[in-house]
């Protein structure tokens, strides 16, 4: 009996010299991994810029088509010769779509790789995670598209290129009330997620304030099976329109669900909308739904089309909002790091800061002193897995107090395809020339289905 | 009173789905006294196989009811024989230790299958295709109830006759019936015991996984980590409805189910917001394991401490 103890104590003894050992080679080839990792933050060789996002998790699609544009954004850089005749470096993190995950990445990409500027996340959730790590290392970190405006609040080495979200929200407001007419509105929102919480807000106080009432409110969580529970209490409140502030996985069966629950109601959403797997998911059943949206693969003007046709021979498939706000983050980026002439964190920011007039995909790019990007937002009519072109929404009531020479005359010309027509013009000829397609549109199906060629063409003619 | 028959069909449905995962449960808790936690995976694992299969088999073109029933089929014999496997390799090795053990091995099972499948196919949502074509018809009123809600009662209300015609009428469910009295005893009455385990097995997953490709129709979204709370408030109705009886977890999902809607539903009127659905299976978990611990239909009552 002692015997077979003094054995196993033996073997045990054996077993944990062995994961010793194990320990000190995995640990040694860590050190030496380090040592030689890229970038160091010198200012020759290449420049490493870390990018994160959602890669695999529930909301992969966004950090997929993001990752895309900056890879092509950084890969015409190099093409072109650089920066300052040094090449760009990408290193890509995912983080699962998860905050805690977000935060543990840009650690990463901050103290192991040593990137001199990061880019990422869309949701703006998992940015406001992993703003605070940036912030506090002196890294600048550009979000391509996080809307919530807590997330530059963070600090001022926090910027975006995308609009925010009382902007977002004060767009759909005023498409529902001015051009859809619509008096009440219902609201479903994703409950833990400060995007749509964001837009809620928003959409609800600019709602208010052009008379509409907000007859009900609903909530749901990422994840949830069932949505029919809150859509029968909507249906019973008889709105005229629905906004869904989610992203895309969700709202695809949320609009399935009311379909089925016979809703005509038209959904309202925003840019989380935007992913080829909403139709996947939504089908038919999104068929005249409207979103706001950073831009419109329809838009004739030459540079857009130009990254459209690049975007599609490079990966097969036509860009979405995403994708392009990913390029033009990553253009900004390259950009700010011309003009500082460095890569070191507090002039870099500067420069990022001070960005105006920036020519992009998704608009001119100029950023106000709380580092948001001041851009019009575009309205797209969902229809048999296309987005149709509706109107284009520029930022009144925020661009005189943000001191900007920037938004309306400059950005008309790039973002909108209304070419010359200041912001009111535009939007005036788009809502009677929709409005009476709206009024027949909420019928029945087969008359919904007829109704959109004769809303858009108006709309879109101007071209 | 439309939206209260509406809010009352919606209940059924996600009911129904409840009631067929929480049959898995209480079978192999009735013969086995051991709580398969993998159970809410086996659902998960129907469902994807039924994605697979239809893409496969070139059914996710277009719905049709032929494809709809060999997706359902085949992906219902694809869990079973997963569900026979993971009894034969996790739990049979481990059944002549302490109960716990095996639960423990359950907790693992169900860890192993989320992450193998999230390894090998990502944690992203996937669009279950469309099999069944989509038209919602009207009753008293304004209440609709779409196909694929009239498709989810039908199947488990034949899937559940079905069950009850195997465990009461034929020769294997009264072997079932007899090992789930005392296991010992039917093994000395010549009963093959394992595999009357094996086959009880087969068919709680077989139930679950016609769970997962009708909720799939249903919500077309599926992913890696659906079966977890799925999976919970499923065993939740089976607890509320008895643990180990049969009726009990029909009446327990259906019950579930119904709660939960009419959280969602009429909550917000009494101060809950709609977010609390997921509470309320749990809250009515404390409550019966205070109350009525035996459960609504639980047969142990009898017994008078």
């Amino acid at each position: 009996m002692s015997s077979l103890n003094n054995f196993d104590r033996e073997e045990t003894m054996k077993r944990i010299l062995l994961s010793l050992g194990l320990i000190a080679t995995l640990l040694s080839t860590f050190a030496c991994e380090r040592k030689g990792g890229p970038g160091a933050g010198g200012q020759t060789g290449p420049i490493v810029v870390g990018y994160y996002g959602d890669l695999t998790g529930r909301t992969s699609n966004f950090g997929q088509s993001t990752k895309r544009g900056v890879e092509m954004a950084a890969d015409e850089i190099n093409k072109a010769g650089g920066i300052n005749g040094r090449q760009i470096t990408i290193l890509s993190e995912d983080d699962e779509g998860r905050p805690e995950k977000a935060a543990t990445v840009v650690t990463k990409l901050i103290n192991q790789d040593r990137v001199v500027a990061l880019l990422g996340e869309v949701a703006s959730g998992n940015t406001l995670a992993a703003a605070p790590k940036a912030q506090a290392a002196n890294v600048p970190m550009i979000s391509p598209s996080s809307t919530n405006p807590a997330v530059t609040q963070v600090g001022d080495y926090i910027s975006r290129v995308c609009f925010i979200d009382p902007f977002q929200g004060d767009v759909m407001a005023k498409f529902a009330a001015n051009t859809l007419k619509a008096k009440k509105a219902a609201i479903m929102l994703d409950f833990n997620s400060p995007y749509s919480r964001g837009l809620t807000e928003f959409f609800e106080a600019s709602f208010k304030k052009l008379g509409g009432e907000i007859v009900d409110k609903q909530s749901y969580t990422q994840g949830d099976r069932d949505y029919k529970g809150q859509l029968t209490a909507i249906r019973s409140k008889n709105p005229d329109v629905i906004y869904v502030p989610g992203y895309y996985g969700e709202v695809g069966v949320i609009a399935k669900q009311a379909k089925q629950l016979d809703i005509k109601a038209p959904l309202l959403g925003g840019d989380g909308w935007d992913s080829t797997q909403l139709w996947d998911l939504g089908g038919d059943s999104l068929n005249g739904d409207y979103i706001s949206n950073h831009y419109s693969v329809d838009d004739p003007s030459p540079a857009i089309q130009k990254f459209v046709a690049d975007y599609k021979a490079r990966n097969g498939e036509v860009p979405d909002a995403l994708a392009a706000l990913g390029y033009d983050a990553m253009k900004v980026l390259a950009d700010a790091i011309k003009r500082a002439g460095t890569t070191e964190g507090p002039q870099l920011k500067d420069a990022i800061n001070a960005t105006k007039d920036f020519v992009g995909v998704t608009g001119t790019i100029s950023l106000d002193k709380d580092r948001n990007a001041v851009k019009p937002a575009v309205v797209l009519k969902l229809q048999n897995r296309k987005y149709i072109y509706q109107e284009t929404i520029y930022p009144e009531g925020m661009t005189p107090p943000s001191g900007a020479p920037t938004a309306p005359s400059p950005a008309t010309s790039t973002a909108s395809p209304a070419a010359a027509s200041p912001s009111p013009t535009a939007k005036s000829a788009a809502s009677p020339a929709s409005s009476p397609a709206k009024a027949a549109s909420p019928a029945s199906s087969p008359a919904k289905a007829a109704s959109p060629a004769a809303s858009t063409k108006p709309a879109s003619t101007p071209n | 009173m439309d939206t209260f028959v509406q809010q009352l069909i919606n209940g059924l449905t996600v009911g129904a789905i409840y009631a067929l995962i929480a049959l898995g449960y209480t079978m192999v808790y009735g013969i086995l006294r051991l709580i398969n936690f993998a159970h809410g995976d086996i659902y998960m694992v129907g469902a994807f196989v039924g994605y697979f299969l239809a893409f496969q088999l070139g059914f996710a073109t277009g719905p049709s009811l032929l494809g709809l029933s060999v997706v359902l089929v085949a992906s219902m014999i694809a869990a079973a024989l997963v569900g026979m496997a993971i009894e034969r390799f996790a739990y049979r090795p481990l059944r002549k230790y302490a109960r716990m053990t095996t639960l423990i091995a359950a907790i693992g099972v169900s860890l192993l299958i989320e992450n193998l499948f999230v390894a090998r196919l990502g944690a992203a949502p996937r669009a279950f295709p469309q099999l069944l074509s989509e038209k919602s018809y009207t009753l008293f009123g304004n209440a609709a109830i779409s196909k694929s809600q009239i498709l989810i009662f039908a199947v488990s209300v034949a899937l559940m006759l079905l069950l009850q015609w195997v465990i009461f009428k034929t020769k294997v469910g009264t072997a079932m019936r007899a090992v789930s009295f005392n296991l010992n005893s039917a093994k000395l009455m010549g009963i093959n015991t394992d595999f009357i385990i094996s086959f009880t097995f087969a068919l709680g997953s077989a139930l679950a996984a016609a769970g997962g490709v009708l909720t799939a129709q249903y919500n077309p979204q599926i992913d890696p980590l659906m079966g977890i709370l799925t999976g919970l408030k499923a065993f939740v109705a089976a607890v509320l409805g008895g643990i180990g009886n049969i009726p009990g977890a029909v009446l327990g999902g259906l019950l579930i189910g119904i709660a939960e809607t009419f959280v969602v539903g009429y909550g917000q009127n009494v101060g809950i917001p709609s977010t609390f659905r997921d509470a309320v299976a749990f809250a009515i978990l404390i409550l019966v394991l205070l109350v009525r611990p035996s459960g609504l239909l639980g047969s142990t009552v009898q017994e008078k401490v």
